[in-house]
């Protein structure tokens, strides 16, 4: 194993050796990479909406209209993370099943999974999951549908402004809309394996 | 694969295979170039910014290769080097052997077609299941992707739902979405199962170790949550300086390969989960691949190390448009394949010299690279290599002769006249490449000469 990596290591550097004059590393403001619809934003929760609907998920700010469009797509066993059943408030406590831990052998019973999410990033619609926020990976993949609760506060405006913020989670996954595919002749379908009902329920704090 | 030159594999494609993959690779050109120049003022800057990124990476990639592997070390992954293909399999069986691993669930890598994993593992009493749902009908059908980034691009509904009944998928049905679901429920099983999820890598981040993983379909994200252990085999070029140069890449690749503004799915990964987690590997492995990347390194074409396979450069090459993936008879097809699959082959190069012939040099292809690789030069000088090293002509024909008439006057002023013949000359009697090139036109009226007689005349009358 060691003879492979000093064998590889050795072959890079003869490599290089001849090389007169080496490219430099260019400075760049990492602003060049952000879209030009993000450029302002003065209202990241209205942003991030607009770009989840773009992607086909949706962003939900009150709880009792998140458990009334659950109970229009007859999804009444969930999952819940503990953390935020506070945050649900009454209107989950009725019709609804929730289930505070995540059973492996029944992974596929569940209609929906409910997480905390880590982040959300306004510029893409997109939802951060990290393993210190979502242990449960299996709960924000398996069920069709998908509810991340984002504090508002953690909404980044761009992607450069979220990879700055990556921390330290050594499992960090960005979901940008539900699970798709175009594999078969171009055309778009929605919850291949993941989530077909990616879903941001936007709380204070 | 069939050896076969690319005109003779594209002459002979079934028209419905042409037409899957015309529009395909049309219609993922148009989606790119819509949502990039929507997006920025100046793609070009972009591309060229990205592409000085990687080149500096590669210069420096002895630094930064042991950056990445110490970091990642320190998070407790194991890190292991193959030299080529046979050792990086063997490694990846080496550890489904300690662990007593019987099952694999894999995300799609191009990586692996390249070391041909799969029928490894299989040899070895592996069962192996690949979970992209292109990458799963390919598996099924005993097919190869023809598409870096749409690998059953070749293929209509209906082939596919042939597959699907054959195999014991439920009965004929063509709806795309029907299909989706039955490889869901099928592979959701195979998930649960799995001992080992395995992966490549689009980036690795030299600076924090993470591995970069860009998908669509949830699929990675399973491999990565069910099973318990999970290796990554990833190339040496995938290198990236720093977690901030991330940003520029992935709203570069994600547009570039399918038009989207960010993938569905971006995972960032140094490490198995912390030890209270209930899902995720308790362990992670990652391999370094060479496989004669350090060959193409140490030569004028080691700026085709930069790709990020995104495909760009497939769905504008008019060849591959009319050629499909499985002409270049290599993992990696179109343009960037032209390039690569020659300089990867090593030993046996010649072999497939003849794809750098494969090209119209029409730039299409370093007009639409994310990272801005000059591939019309590095065909060009890999066809002077075939030369070299003495590949076959082939159908060429060879322009030797003209050379010679073309450096004799009076020789050349006789040829133009004799040209004239032609025009009298019936077709079944013409000469064989003549008679060749009007399988398809007609041939314009000779009038070789004229231009002398004119400029003759000219001088008189003045």
């Amino acid at each position: 194993m060691t003879d492979a990596r000093d064998e590889i290591f050795a072959r890079i550097r003869a490599a290089l050796k001849p090389l007169e004059a080496r490219t430099t590393l260019p400075t760049f403001d990492a602003s060049v990479a952000i879209a030009r619809h993000a450029q302002a934003m003065p209202d990241l929760v209205a942003a991030f909406t607009q770009a989840l609907e773009a992607v086909h998920g949706r962003a939900f700010r009150d709880p009792t209209a998140l458990a009334a469009w659950l109970r229009t797509k007859e999804a009444t066993l969930g999952y819940v993370d503990p953390e935020v059943l506070a945050a649900l408030g009454p209107a989950f406590a009725t019709e609804l099943t929730l289930e505070t831990s995540f059973s492996r052998a029944r992974v596929d019973e569940y209609h929906f999974g409910i997480t905390r999410a880590a982040g959300a990033i306004a510029e893409s619609g997109t939802i951060i999951l990290d393993d210190r926020s979502t242990p449960v990976r299996l709960a924000a993949l398996a069920p069709w549908i998908h509810i991340a609760v984002v504090p508002r506060s953690r909404i980044h405006a761009c992607i450069p402004d979220a990879i700055s913020a990556l921390g330290d989670d050594a499992n960090i996954i960005w979901c940008t809309g539900p699970s798709k595919t175009a594999d078969v002749e171009g055309i778009l379908i929605e919850g291949v394996h993941g989530p077909g009902e990616q879903v941001a329920l936007i709380v204070d704090g | 694969m069939k050896r076969e030159p690319i005109d003779q594999f594209a002459a002979e494609q079934s028209d419905e295979r042409r037409t899957s993959v015309r529009l395909g690779s049309k219609a993922g050109h148009e989606k790119r170039t819509q949502v990039l120049h929507e997006d920025y003022a100046d793609v070009d800057l972009l591309r060229k910014l990205a592409g000085q990124i990687k080149q500096h990476t590669l210069e420096h990639l002895d630094s930064y290769l042991e950056k990445a592997e110490e970091e990642l070390r320190a998070r407790g992954v194991k890190v292991h080097f193959a030299l080529d293909a046979e050792a990086a399999c063997q490694s990846v069986l080496d550890i489904l052997q300690a662990r007593g691993a019987k099952r694999l669930v894999k995300t799609k890598t191009m990586v692996s077609e390249e070391i041909e994993l799969l029928p490894f593992l299989e040899r070895h009493g592996v069962e192996c299941f690949e979970t992209d749902l292109g990458e799963f009908i390919v598996q099924l059908d005993a097919d190869r992707p023809s598409h870096i980034v749409k690998p059953i691009l070749h293929k209509n509904r209906r082939e596919i739902a042939r597959t699907f009944e054959q195999k014991g998928l439920g009965t004929y049905d063509d709806t795309p979405e029907v299909i989706t679901r039955r490889a869901r429920e099928f592979l959701r099983r195979k998930y649960l199962e799995a001992d080992v999820g395995l992966s490549g890598a689009n980036f690795v981040s030299a600076e924090s170790g993470r591995l970069v993983l860009v998908t669509n379909e949830g699929n990675s994200r399973f491999c990565l949550a069910a099973p318990r252990c999970h290796i990554a085999v990833v190339g040496i070029e995938k290198l990236v300086p720093d977690d901030r140069s991330l940003s520029l890449f992935l709203n570069l690749l994600a547009r570039s390969a399918t038009g989207q503004r960010l993938s569905v799915y971006t995972e960032f990964i140094c490490g198995a989960r912390s030890p209270d987690a209930p899902d995720g590997p308790e362990e992670m492995h990652v391999i370094f691949l060479d496989n004669g990347r350090t060959e193409v390194l140490g030569t004028e074409y080691r700026e085709i190390l930069r790709c990020l396979r995104c495909g760009a450069c497939l769905n504008v090459c008019p060849v591959y448009r009319q050629a499909s993936g499985h002409a270049y008879r290599s993992v990696y097809p179109g343009p960037v394949g032209a390039v690569l699959s020659p300089l990867l082959a090593g030993k046996r190069f010649l072999e497939l010299a003849d794809l750098p012939k494969a090209s119209t040099l029409c730039g299409a292809c370093v007009e639409v690279c994310p990272v801005d690789i000059p591939i019309p030069d590095l065909l060009v000088r890999l066809r002077n290599r075939g030369k070299q090293e003495g590949a076959p002509s082939g159908a060429t024909p060879s322009l030797g002769g003209f050379a010679k008439l073309a450096s004799m006057p009076t020789a050349w002023k006789a040829a133009l006249g004799m040209g004239k013949l032609v025009n009298h000359m019936p077709r079944a009697v013409q000469p064989g490449p003549l008679r060749a090139w009007q399988g398809e036109r007609d041939l314009p009226a000779w009038r070789g000469g004229a231009f002398r007689s004119w400029f003759r005349k000219r001088g008189k009358k003045a």
